[in-house]
């Protein structure tokens, strides 16, 4: 992987993170290797349980140490964030890195009202005064495009809509202009309107602030409106990494052919839907050696996996993991070309 | 806010009517009069029935009960037949005594379940945390007439700390002498109920805070950039505490009845005791108008309750 640490907003090097689960440890992310640059969005795709929030949370520092075991490095404009203290953490959370979760309903305090839940965020990171960081809410809600930022200001989060509230944590997420901003399937609980209205906001936004995005989705239809690269996860590892255009025209591993193959097709209305079966498996039941796909795709012969497979580079800013990618096909099955 | 809560206070009218007509038709259901043995023993079986008379209880019921109606709008709830003494006199009396009594259990239990409830939920598995719980387990598996029974038995009657009967000294004169011996009286049975008392709050708010401490919003604070301290001070304890003190509104009130168990083992001359005896001597004025009293002190609790919710929390609006 490359290494201009200079010009990258976040790397990590070999990051895992590991649960305690009756007693014992289990990975949940293992050897991550990723970038981020300024302006750009990198998105993160796999099934649900492959770790996704996971590696989201571990950015942020957000997991309880008594249960919870992180190695490797996480640098984010220079600083090794697994280094810091929490009161170092606390300086970068909110302030540099913003993040917004997955469910509106309930990341917002229930009996807070919406304008002190954004100034919050103010108060411990800029030296505002109280007037000016009412000023500044006002700015942010119109920002997210609330209308009436005033009345909204001062309502309870159970009055607003669910696309309201995420603008809302949108709104907390930006407030104090960060460089990194973490989308944890910022629209997976709003229906679809909504959906593509959010997703517009954040890239306008991400725009304004010249701020790295990293935009954690299952949805396959995002990834290609907004990302810029794709890191796809499987159980727990990147098992490929691509820039959009590479992974829509090329894509390499069998997981990706899968998941792209499982995407409804807006001009073939006839076809089945290819469904890949099974499912990740818990972190209990991960294989300890071999490819950790390989279970999914019983067709291809065990020899065709690495015993240990690492991640090769293809092209430019494109890797796969395993070798099994090489002459993978998929078996006969219904669905037309 | 103030229309809904005079609305309330209206609904209410009609709950107490029906009130009020089951608790006159269930007492009057009771065996047994209120003469037989309480006057001389040997008054025959016609003197009773003379004294039945006169006292209109062979009248038809619902004459009765209208009588009786007139006379609690008139602020008469009759003569208790055991006393001699005006029902609303014997009340009062005895309502001050649970008041003042309930006021303290109440301000103790607060005092300790609150802190208590907090730092046990705030450190969950730790051992304040255990401590707490075998505290909470031990008060749950003891009677509350045993601790009650064994409280006085030590600090009343074998350390002589503390009054065993009565809610004031008879000799008590001047106001200073007069509260400090109304506190002497109090303290012990208020200091054991709310040792009992605070279990509820314990265990509720020690599960309140667990529950905020892992809730999304936390992480989402935590997300900003607010420290632990911060947390717990502005969401945590806040967001834990209210249901907590909607509850209060319920309790102080149900307190307002007394507690039969407390009054009975410290001879305290409270509204329990007074309902108790009230039962034993078929004593049907003051019957009816303490259960009446009860039922109404209750669409109050709820009332208040109600309102105090309303209050702190945003989500919920008397309508
Ligand atoms: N605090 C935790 N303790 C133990 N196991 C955990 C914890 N958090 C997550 N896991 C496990 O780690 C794995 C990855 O979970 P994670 O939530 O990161 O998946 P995800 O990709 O975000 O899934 P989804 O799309 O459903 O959000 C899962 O097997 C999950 O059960
Ligand atoms: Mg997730």
């Amino acid at each position: 992987m490359r290494d201009e640490i200079t010009e990258d907003l976040l790397t990590l090097k070999d990051v895992n993170t590991s649960f305690k689960i009756d007693g014992e440890y289990y990975r949940a992310i293992d050897a991550i290797n990723l970038h981020v640059k300024s302006n750009e969005v990198l998105a993160i795709v796999g099934e649900s349980g492959c770790g996704k929030s996971t590696l989201a949370t571990t950015i942020m520092g957000l997991h309880d140490p008594k249960n919870t075991h992180i190695s490797g490095e996480i640098i984010f404009a220079g600083t090794d964030l697994l280094q810091l203290n929490e009161k170092q953490y606390n300086q970068i959370r909110g302030a540099k890195i913003g993040m917004i979760f997955q469910d509106p309903l309930s990341a917002l305090n229930p009996l807070q009202k919406i304008g002190s839940q954004i100034e919050e965020v103010l108060l411990y990171h800029t030296t505002l005064t109280a007037q000016q960081r009412q000023q500044r809410v006002i700015e942010l809600l119109e920002q997210v495009d609330i209308n009436d930022p005033k009345r909204i200001a001062n309502q309870f989060p159970h009055q607003l809509s669910g696309g309201m509230r995420q603008r809302i944590i949108i709104a907390i997420a930006i407030a104090c202009k960060p460089d990194l901003i973490i989308a944890d399937e910022p629209t997976t609980a709003l229906d679809v309107t909504i959906q593509a209205q959010i997703l517009d906001l954040l890239r306008t936004i991400q725009q304004e602030n010249q701020a790295g995005i990293i935009l954690i989705t299952h949805d396959l239809g995002v990834v290609a409106e907004e990302a810029d690269r794709v890191a796809v996860m499987y159980a727990g590892q990147i098992v490929e990494l691509a820039t959009v255009q590479q992974l829509f025209n090329n894509p390499k591993h069998p997981y990706t052919r899968s998941l792209l193959r499982s995407m409804p097709q807006k001009d073939s209305f006839n076809d089945e839907l290819y469904v890949i079966d099974g499912m990740v498996p818990s972190l209990q039941k991960l294989p300890t050696v071999g490819d950790r796909f390989a279970q999914r795709i019983p067709w291809v012969s065990a020899d065709k996996h690495e015993v240990n497979p690492t991640l090769h580079q293809v092209a430019p800013e494109h890797f796969v993991r395993c070798t099994c990618y090489q002459n993978f096909s998929f078996p006969d099955i219904k669905r037309g070309a | 806010m103030w229309k809904t809560i005079l609305r309330r206070l209206l609904i209410m009218i009609p709950e107490i009517i029906i009130l009020s007509v089951l608790v006159f038709i269930l007492a009057k259901a009771m065996p047994g009069d209120p003469f037989t043995g309480s006057i001389n023993p040997k008054a025959d079986a016609s003197q009773i029935h003379h004294l039945m008379r006169v006292n209109g209880l062979y009248d038809p019921w619902y004459q009765q009960y209208w009588n009786w109606i007139v006379h609690l709008f008139h602020g008469d709830l009759g003569t208790s037949y055991e006393y001699q003494e005006p029902v609303t006199t014997l009340i009062a009396q005895r309502g001050m005594n649970t008041f003042w009594l309930a006021l303290f259990t109440m301000i103790l239990t607060y005092v300790i379940g609150l802190p208590l409830g907090i730092y046990a939920g705030s450190h969950e598995g730790k051992l304040p945390d255990t401590l707490v719980r075998v505290y909470t387990y031990i008060t749950m598996s003891i009677p509350f007439f045993v601790v009650l029974v064994v409280g006085v038995w030590i600090f009343g009657y074998t350390l002589n700390w503390f009054p065993t009967s009565g809610s004031i000294a008879s000799n008590a004169n001047g106001l200073g002498s007069t509260i400090l011996s109304r506190l002497q009286h109090i303290i012990l049975p208020g200091l054991l109920g709310a040792l009992f008392g605070t279990v509820n709050i314990v265990q509720y708010l020690r599960s309140e805070v667990i529950d905020a401490k892992s809730s999304d919003y936390v992480k989402t604070a935590r997300s900003k950039g607010v420290s632990t301290k911060n947390i717990y001070q502005h969401h945590i304890f806040r967001n834990s505490l209210l249901p907590i003190a909607a509850f209060a509104g319920y309790s102080i009130t149900g307190l307002l009845g007394g507690s039969i168990f407390t009054e009975m083992v410290f001879s305290y001359p409270g509204m329990g005791l007074l309902f108790l005896n009230a039962i034993n001597y078929r004593d049907y004025t003051v019957i009816t108008s303490l259960v009446l009293l009860y039922g109404f002190l209750n669409l109050l609790g709820t009332l208040l309750s109600d309102i105090i919710l309303s209050i702190v929390d945003p989500r919920i609006r008397v309508e």
